[in-house]
């Protein structure tokens, strides 16, 4: 029997690659998101409002990463900004030289902010880093208040919270202050934002924040 | 079921770390998986099972020795386990925690057999 020593990361190939991604963002000076959340929390909906918002203010290029289609891509594309289409095809989370790999596709000049929209996956993209500087999770109040407890991986990942479709509270038995309890008590360092994509409300303060976090980079 | 995928970034760290003519030879791979890594084990053993199944990794087996979640709490000191993995201290309800294990996936040894 012999032994062969290997004390390294797993995804030690993945890590590299984003690494790699990482480094070639900051050298633009380009802030990057990673929107991740369970499928159907709305996280094409709140990138069109905050490119509704953001027009004009900052200019943002876009990753969309599904299992099929290219609908999303389509529907960003309307903003006339740079957007590139990753179809995974069946797998369930985007990997770093999957983005890797459409930056070779992507306009960068000019752009301040990338946001790469996960495939909807609440497990499998937690595990992946793609080279991002933060992780976007978004969870929806029609989801249930107990989905941080279920999730902790992805929530323990993320930077902030968005939580989503607050206008359908009234007409909900979740509530809003467990689910940001739960979040926090996995995760206490979460931005946490409230956001409407049917009446706008908490765009223009996530948008704000996200100006501020684009200023910061040189 | 990322399994898979990580499954093949197992076979692709075993494929580069041992010779080609010897990869018959291999029987365990360990790793340390933190319980709030998410990761399945077992789903992993099967997916990577499946996916050396055939090959001349055929009679290779993960062992995966599992990492519990454990935080200290600097408001009281304690250091405890839990199961769920939150950053809640369970004895003064403090988040002022750091994550000490439990979230690992690593790579750790590759075991042979009578390599020629």
């Amino acid at each position: 029997m012999s032994v062969i020593t290997i004390e390294r990361k797993v995804l030690e190939k993945n890590d590299e690659i984003a690494k790699a991604n990482r480094d070639l963002f900051r050298q633009r000076g380009i802030y990057v998101l990673n929107m991740v959340s369970s499928p159907g929390a709305g996280k094409t909906s709140l990138l069109e409002r905050t490119l509704a918002h953001l027009h004009g203010r900052l200019p943002v290029a876009v990753i969309e990463g599904d299992v099929q289609t290219d609908f999303d891509a389509q529907r960003v594309a309307k903003f006339g900004i740079p957007v590139v289409q990753i179809v995974t095809n069946g797998g369930c989370h985007l990997d770093a030289k999957l983005i890797s790999d459409a930056l070779q596709s992507l306009e960068l000049t000019g752009v301040k902010v990338v946001v790469i929209e996960n495939v909807g996956n609440l497990v499998c993209p937690a595990n992946y880093d793609l080279g991002e500087e933060i992780k976007v999770v978004v969870a929806s109040t029609t989801e249930g208040d107990d989905k941080p407890l279920k999730y902790p991986t992805m929530f323990r990942n993320a930077g902030v919270l968005i939580v989503n479709k607050i206008d359908l509270l009234p007409h909900l038995p979740s509530n809003i202050e467990t689910l940001k309890k739960n979040a926090l008590s996995i995760n206490p360092k979460l931005q946490v934002f409230e956001t409407s994509c049917t009446t706008d409300a908490g765009i223009a303060e996530w948008c704000e924040w996200l100006e501020k976090m684009c200023a910061k980079k040189p | 079921m990322h399994e898979l995928s990580i499954a093949q970034s197992i076979l692709d760290i075993i494929v580069s770390n041992v010779p080609e003519d010897q990869l018959h030879y291999v029987r365990t791979v360990s790793l340390k998986v933190g319980k709030s890594s998410g990761i399945v084990p077992e789903s992993l053993e099967f997916c990577f099972m499946a996916i050396t199944a055939e090959t001349n990794l055929c009679q290779a087996r993960l062992n995966i020795e599992k990492i519990p979640f454990v935080i200290h709490c600097h408001t009281c000191g304690l250091e405890q386990e839990n199961e769920v993995g939150s950053a809640l201290c369970a004895s003064c309800g403090s988040v002022d925690t750091t994550i000490l294990s439990g979230t690992e996936m690593q790579f750790s040894e590759i075991e042979l057999d009578e390599v020629a």
